[in-house]
């Protein structure tokens, strides 16, 4: 159903923004990964209505509001089961998730690793900020064990989830971590996270100046380090390859794994972005239904034809009947 | 189904029998019952067969009860006349259950166990068992139930099943292990000898049982002649004379089970998308959806079934709830436990107007309960499951071939009032084996409900006002993709075109908008979909049931009908929107109004009591996690009608 009744314009960002006004709150570091992903749907080429945004909920879970598409605002911890959905019935669509990491590692995180093992053609965009934003602060499964937000009444006494590591071991073919600050890069890492064929797990790292006064702009900017540089680096500024392609044999996928390990490690002083994993190795869902369903992409099931003029259902059920008859 | 002629108790044609098969489960219990139900339905006869077993893969009990008819049968039957055993625990647990003048075939190694031998036999029942033999003088043994049985007149058929084994192994010149494969068809050629049913039938369903294995089929076609020898020439059969003859009227018919009838139900309807998460019993139908997922259409091209496991029912109802919305009719399958998961998700769908079919497959609970048996407990959870009003629609079938047909029309409802709709089904009538004329596609029509389309709906573009208010609720809906119609969906209480709001006003013209469709529903929906009235409507002796007690009380009926009693039954389908007029109407002259309902607290009457403010004056009820029998109904029934009845009537049975 997604044929265009015009002829499609070139589209630009503004064809992606809303005019409703947006209640995030001041400086708060979910308007970059806004403005980038309409930039990034932008410079994709698509069209508002091929694209569906499926978000949680929290903050985050806000963001497909303040974009013109098909916005889907599922549940608290669901937004994969409903971006699956979405995709594996209509094909056609580019379907972007997005939430929060209270959202997705904590409520959804079942979803989260099973996920990883269909692979399934879409992108994940989780907004990072080590806090439960839209509940007030409560400590997110990302933040550090033993840190203490000023909206904590105590020190964290849970562990932390190393969500690149998770993302890794659940079979997430296309990872990346980027920084809601620098939207150029954002940008860049958005589009290659979409155009990747297979499930991308983009982690972008997002000040929340209102609950979270540790992982702030300035702690990114490393204002409080002794040389005043900034954490974050680009790790494909230093070489680092990510991708795993068709055909490596074991020993240098071990190191592309190694390697990743590594630099899903580090954390600190410095702090790398980009991409961390391409994995063009694994075959996508829809891939395996189409093995087992070879109508799947030509009649995918939102366009299939199950009703003839006449309101009579067309499916032939005579060779199961003829299974199953007995005399 | 009509009222024509069926089989009932007091019947006596050589054309009937009720034959009973345990063993412990992974035996071939279900193979040697498959065997027998087939031999029986290519000889023309109907076929009704009942699977008890335990949440366990291998060594726990289980049984199947088959009974066979030339008339038409609606239920198992709780008294068998031919029980067969391979073991001691199944003589320990249904010696009680043969009917006098019927028979027991045992196997010489279990002639004489110690009830306290038996490792899985319930030390409830063992306990008990062991009372009553003590009572009539007997020890607890299976001596003790096989001399007791002899005492209540009923034969037992000694076979040494070992002798047998090597005897075939000798005769086929193969290994003993491989001989003793063909146990299951030595047991059901047994008692098809014991009964003299024609042996050609038995062949002809060896062959349907193993297509295109020869080997097997000659293995098996040497124990069957070997079972109709010995049972000729070594049993003494002069006091059993129940007969089984087949009737070689061969009419169309399948074989199949009630959720391989939803499973075709869901196709013939038009299903694209299910997901699932296993749970007994409703995993069998996705596994047969996979299974036929391709199919061909009339015309001339290709259908499919996309069929997804998910990581739990959360997601599977999720993904099914998302798909809808791209126009792809969509289902999820689940029991009660799963359900109890989903029902945040149907919150969200009622809220999205998004069209999704769960069939629920109700089991004995609460939690995990008994994942196995049947109950109806599950109705309160489908009718209120979930935060906040929204409509539904909850619809029940009652036998197999109506749970074919709700399934294809529960797509309709779920397209028409743009809502979730939830599909009753119990574990009874789901593995409940049936022969039945196959399905005329003819009736099932697709409706798809009211589409948008961009140019006639939206015509200037813009944010399209997919929950725009409408007189009747429903608003055409856009199917995700389309240009023309982008608009947002959420969970959130929402404006027109789908964005949050907590404005008061677009709060109560939303909520009123929604709920709205349930009045329409309940105006459109025709009554026959609504109930169903069996027996004589003028009767005053009211049943009022739904699901699948309604076989055993279709017979039970027929046996008043010979005390010369009439009866009527009210068979409710549609439970929301509830049938409140309709019912009203038809329980005023109720006297009494009687309800049969499989769970502890009738939650039907409980419907009934809150829609219509009539209690009714008897429950039926049993919860012990095993289907209604004709003949405890008709016990309830007489004691009702007798006056002597408490409110609540219990059915037990403490041998099931
Ligand atoms: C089932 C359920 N439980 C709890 C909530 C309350 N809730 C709303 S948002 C949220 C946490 C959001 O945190 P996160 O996912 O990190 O998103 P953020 O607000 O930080 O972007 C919670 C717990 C809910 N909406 N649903
Ligand atoms: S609470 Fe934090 S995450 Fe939420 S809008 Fe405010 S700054 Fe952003
Ligand atoms: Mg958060």
């Amino acid at each position: 159903m997604t044929t265009a009744t015009k002829e499609p314009k070139k589209v630009t960002a503004k064809d992606f923004q809303v005019s409703s006004p947006v209640d995030w709150c001041p400086g708060c570091g979910d308007f970059g990964i806004l403005s980038a992903l309409q930039q990034s749907l932008a410079r994709l080429g698509r069209q508002p209505h091929e694209v569906a945004v499926v978000a949680g909920i929290g903050c985050s879970g806000k963001t497909h509001y303040y974009l013109n598409a098909y916005g889907v605002h599922t549940l608290h911890g669901r937004m994969l089961p409903y971006a699956t959905g979405i995709k594996l019935a209509n094909p056609e669509m580019t379907v972007v998730g997005v939430g929060g990491d209270g959202d997705g590692m904590g409520i959804g995180a079942a979803h989260f690793v099973n996920s990883g093992r269909r692979n399934v053609d879409m992108t994940y965009i989780l907004f990072n900020n080590a806090v439960y934003g839209l509940t007030k602060g409560q400590a997110a499964p990302t933040l550090p064990l033993g840190l203490q937000t000023k909206s904590l009444p105590k020190p964290n006494v849970q562990g932390q989830i190393n969500s690149l590591m998770l993302a890794m071991a659940s079979g997430f073919t296309w990872i990346g971590r980027a920084y809601s600050y620098n939207v150029k890069h954002l940008v860049e890492l958005m589009v290659k996270a979409i155009e990747h064929e297979g499930l991308s797990y983009l982690d972008v790292l997002q000040p929340c100046p209102t609950y979270n006064n540790l992982y702030t702009k300035d702690w990114f900017a490393g204002k409080d380090l002794a040389g005043g540089m900034p954490r974050i680096y680009n790790l494909q500024d230093e070489g680092y390859d990510p991708v795993i392609s068709e055909g490596m044999d074991d020993t240098e996928v071990f190191e592309k794994i190694n390697a990743f390990t590594q630099k899903a490690h580090e954390w600190g002083e410095e702090i790398p972005a980009g991409v961390f994993l391409d994995n063009r190795a694994i075959t996508t869902f829809g891939e395996r239904i189409s093995e087992q369903v070879p109508t799947y992409l030509t009649q995918p099931p939102c366009r299939r034809r199950i009703a003839d003029d006449r309101g009579h259902a067309t499916a032939d059920l005579s060779s199961i009947f003829e299974e199953l008859r007995i005399t | 189904m009509g009222l024509g002629r069926r089989l009932n108790n007091v019947d006596d044609t050589q054309h009937q029998l009720a034959w009973r098969v345990g063993g412990p489960q992974g035996s071939g219990v279900d193979s040697a019952a498959g065997i027998f139900s087939r031999a029986c339905a290519l000889g023309g006869l109907n076929v009704l067969g009942r699977r008890e077993y335990y949440s366990n893969i291998m060594g726990r009990h289980s049984y199947y009860d088959v009974r066979v008819s030339d008339a038409e049968i609606t239920c198992h039957r709780d008294r068998v006349d031919l029980l067969t055993t391979f073991e001691a625990e199944s003589l320990a647990r249904h010696f009680i259950s043969v009917v006098e003048g019927g028979a027991i075939v045992f196997s010489e190694k279990d002639e004489d166990t110690p009830l306290d031998k038996i490792t899985y036999l319930d030390p409830r029942a063992a306990r008990d068992l062991t009372a009553m033999l003590e009572d009539s003088d007997l020890p607890a043994s299976t001596a003790g139930t096989l001399e007791y049985a002899r005492g209540h007149g009923v034969n037992t058929f000694r076979i040494d099943f070992d002798a047998v084994v090597e005897t075939l192994a000798e005769r086929l010149g193969a290994p003993q292990a491989i001989a003793a494969r063909t146990l299951n068809t030595l047991a059901v050629a047994v008692s098809c000898a014991l009964v003299g049913y024609e042996v050609e039938y038995v062949h002809e369903a060896l062959a349907k049982t193993w297509p295109g294995r020869q080997k097997i089929i000659d293995m098996n076609v040497s124990a069957v002649s070997l079972a109709y020898e010995i049972v000729r020439d070594s049993l003494d059969t002069s006091g059993f004379d129940i007969e089984l003859h087949a009737t070689r009227s061969r009419e169309s018919r399948i074989f199949l089970n009630g959720s391989q009838a939803v499973a075709l139900g869901k196709m013939a309807g038009g299903l694209a998308f299910q997901s699932y998460y296993p749970i007994s019993p409703a995993t069998d139908e996705s596994v047969f959806l996979e299974a036929h997922q391709n199919f061909t259409t009339k015309d001339g091209g290709s259908g499919a079934v996309v069929v997804v496991q998910t990581e739990d029912e959360i997601s599977a109802f999720g993904m099914a709830a998302a798909a809808s919305l791209t126009g792809a009719r969509s289902s999820t399958a689940t029991s009660g436990p799963g359900l109890a998961l989903m029902v945040e998700g149907m919150g969200w769908a009622g809220i999205n107007e998004a069209p999704i079919v769960v069939t629920l497959y109700q089991r004995g609970g609460p939690s995990t309960g008994l994942p196995t048996r049947s109950e109806q407990g599950d109705l309160n959870l489908a009718l209120y499951g979930g935060s906040g009003d929204f409509p539904r629609i909850v619809l029940a079938s009652s036998d197999l071939t109506e749970s074919f047909y709700d399934a294809a029309q529960a797509f309709n409802y779920a397209e028409r009032y743009q809502t979730p709709v939830v599909h009753l089904i119990d574990k009874a009538l789901s593995s409940q084996t049936q022969t039945v004329p196959p399905f005329d596609m003819d009736p099932v029509r697709i409706e798809r409900g009211s589409i948008a389309d961009p140019e006639r709906d939206n015509p200037d573009g813009g944010d399209f006002p997919r929950f725009r208010v409408t007189e009747s609720g429903v608003s055409p809906r856009s199917l995700l993709g389309t240009a023309g119609l982008t608009h947002w969906t959420t969970g959130g209480e929402h404006t027109e075109v789908g964005r949050v709001t907590e404005d008061p006003v677009v709060r109560e013209q939303q909520m009123e908008k929604r709920m709205r469709k349930l009045d329409l529903a309940a105006s459109e929906i025709p009554l026959a979909e609504k109930l169903q009235v069996y027996g004589n409507p003028e009767a005053a002796f009211t049943l009022l049931s739904w699901g699948s007690n309604k076989g055993g009380i279709l017979e039970a009926m027929d046996m008043l009908k010979v005390d010369g009693v009439e009866a009527r039954l009210l068979q409710v389908r549609l439970m929301s929107p509830f049938p409140r007029e309709e019912l009203s109407e038809l329980i005023e002259s109720a006297a009494p109004l009687v309800a049969v309902e499989s769970s502890f607290s009738a939650q039907l009457a409980q419907a009934l009591r809150q829609h219509t403010g009539r209690a009714c004056e008897h429950l039926v009820l049993k919860y012990n996690g095993r289907p209604m029998s004709a003949r405890e109904l008709y016990g309830a029934f007489k004691e009702i009608l007798g006056g002597a009845a408490e409110r609540r009537v219990v059915l037990r049975n403490p041998y099931e």
